[in-house]
């Protein structure tokens, strides 16, 4: 209660704390446009991605948001009649231009699929395929490796005394967490993650979000996902895509408590089609 | 367009629930303040117990809201309808407990006392009644506009209470036999301006559901 004495000469005081800025930078997009033939995919995009956060990019089907992530790793490229425009800069260098070699992105720049994908191999082999690949052939390096790998992506305990048979023997969940523990065994900075757990189960789910957090603190991780849900519990900063357009990129609290744009509400709302 | 119309459907009727909770809390403390003028002891013991009544729809509401959070996982303006559909049924169960205190305190008085009750007790109670009537429009189309008033209308039940409190202490507070009396007229004044609190929390409830903000009214 206030007091005639002591009334507050303003009545409607905001109590909210502004929310802090990331400052270190992995990926630069500035005024990025990609076309398939005739058809343009990507309008005019515009992000900064932080260092060691993760970072969802959400929208409906064909909004723009698997050529946008596919474009971080120039996998995109291997569309026939794509063209693109804008720059893309990773550490600050334009991965589109012609002295960057693929090569070297594609060694920092990790990605995981909506489908496991191992190769028809044992889990040691594919853990050990990209470093193998890379040159290294001393076993005890290759062994510290994949036991290092496998811990990291949660998998360890559960293949350590079965490391030679194959990956096929795996759950859907684990042979997911095996690609992840593949993509570390190269030692990326960045992992590209596309609807890693639309095809898995609730627990496989929960296990690879764990999974996403805890390497967050080495690696700087964008998930592309279906699952809003999802994006609001694991990710630092959320994108929403829409017709090749980011129409939001925010703090995923502020996104999904007190969004922007109201098509952005509508969406996140479930009142968007 | 998607719309969720079970979802919207299920949003309107708790909104109005909550609506007729709290018309229900505001006819309590009309009739309250009423038992108090008319010494109406009678009535004031049906509103105690009329109370219990408001107790369980406020529950009923408050689990209406969480299977609601539970089946539909709303996010930003459609999460926060459903948290301050939870705040605002607590703060409507207070306003009615404020209510029935004041029928308390007619029990407390009884029917032989010869004191006229202050004039501006009336005063009061009909302003925070006003005050439920803009809440109850700012809650039902959601405008900050109209729950913003609520700030300078809880000023004006500040001041008028602590006139009565003035006046009582006053005139009769040295006049032993006067104490009951001056006491039960003191916590009754204190009961509706405790009623008007509830009534700007609800305000700033409505504040936070649009602009995603907290903000104070009082």
């Amino acid at each position: 209660m206030n007091t005639a004495t002591n009334r507050k000469q303003v009545s409607i005081i905001n109590t909210n704390e502004p929310i802090k800025e990331e400052t270190k930078t992995i990926y630069e997009v500035d005024n990025f446009n990609l076309w398939y033939g005739d058809n343009q995919a990507l309008y005019e995009v515009n992000m900064a991605i932080p260092m060691n956060k993760v970072t969802a990019i959400i929208g409906p089907s064909g909004c723009g948001k698997s050529t946008f992530i596919k474009a971080l790793n120039r996998m995109v490229e291997l569309v026939p009649s794509v063209k693109m425009n804008g720059t893309i800069k990773y550490n600050d260098k334009d991965i589109f231009s012609s002295k960057y070699k693929v090569e070297d992105l594609r060694t920092s720049v990790g990605m995981v699929f909506q489908n496991p994908n191992p190769f028809p191999k044992s889990i040691y082999e594919n853990v050990v395929y990209g470093p193998k690949t890379h040159g290294i052939k001393k076993k005890k390096v290759l062994d510290e490796i994949a036991e290092k790998s496998l811990k990291e992506a949660a998998l360890w305990d559960e293949v350590k005394d079965r490391l030679h048979e194959n990956a096929f023997g795996l759950s859907g969940g684990q042979q997911q967490r095996l690609c992840i523990a593949r993509c570390l065994a190269i030692e990326p900075d960045v992992i590209l993650m596309d609807e890693p757990t639309s095809a898995l189960d609730p627990i496989s789910t929960t296990k690879i979000e764990e999974l996403v957090q805890n390497l967050k603190k080495d690696y700087s991780i964008t998930i592309v996902t279906h699952n809003m849900q999802q994006a609001a519990r694991i990710s630092d900063k959320t994108a929403f895509f829409l017709n090749g357009e980011v129409i939001e990129y925010n703090n995923t609290d502020a996104l999904f408590s007190n969004p922007d744009d109201k098509r952005t509400e509508d969406y996140i709302t479930g009142r968007f089609g | 367009m998607v719309t969720r119309e079970q979802f919207e459907t299920d949003l309107k009727k708790l909104k109005e629930d909550i609506i007729s909770l709290s018309n229900t809390s505001v006819r309590a403390l009309n009739k309250a303040v009423d038992t108090l003028y008319n010494q109406d002891l009678e009535l004031a013991r049906n509103l105690i117990d009329d109370d219990k009544a408001i107790d369980k729809q406020q529950l009923a509401i408050n689990d209406q809201t969480i299977l609601l959070i539970a089946k539909q996982q709303p996010v930003a303006t459609d999460l926060r309808r459903l948290v301050i559909a939870l705040q605002i049924t607590t703060d409507v169960e207070r306003m009615a407990d404020n209510a029935k205190n004041i029928a308390k305190s007619t029990l407390h008085l009884g029917e032989d006392h010869r004191l006229t009750v202050h004039p501006k007790i009336k005063e009061i109670r009909d302003m925070a009644v006003e005050m439920n009537t803009i809440a109850m429009k700012a809650f039902e189309y959601e405008d900050i506009s109209i729950a913003g008033k609520l700030s300078k209308m809880d000023d004006n039940v500040d001041r008028l209470y602590e006139l009565i409190i003035k006046d009582i202490l006053n005139e009769t507070a040295t006049n032993q036999e006067k104490i009951q009396y001056v006491m039960q007229m003191a916590f009754s004044a204190r009961y509706i301006e405790r009623f008007a609190d509830h009534i700007t929390n609800i305000g700033e409830n409505i504040l936070y559901l649009v602009k995603g903000k907290t903000y104070k009214l009082n």
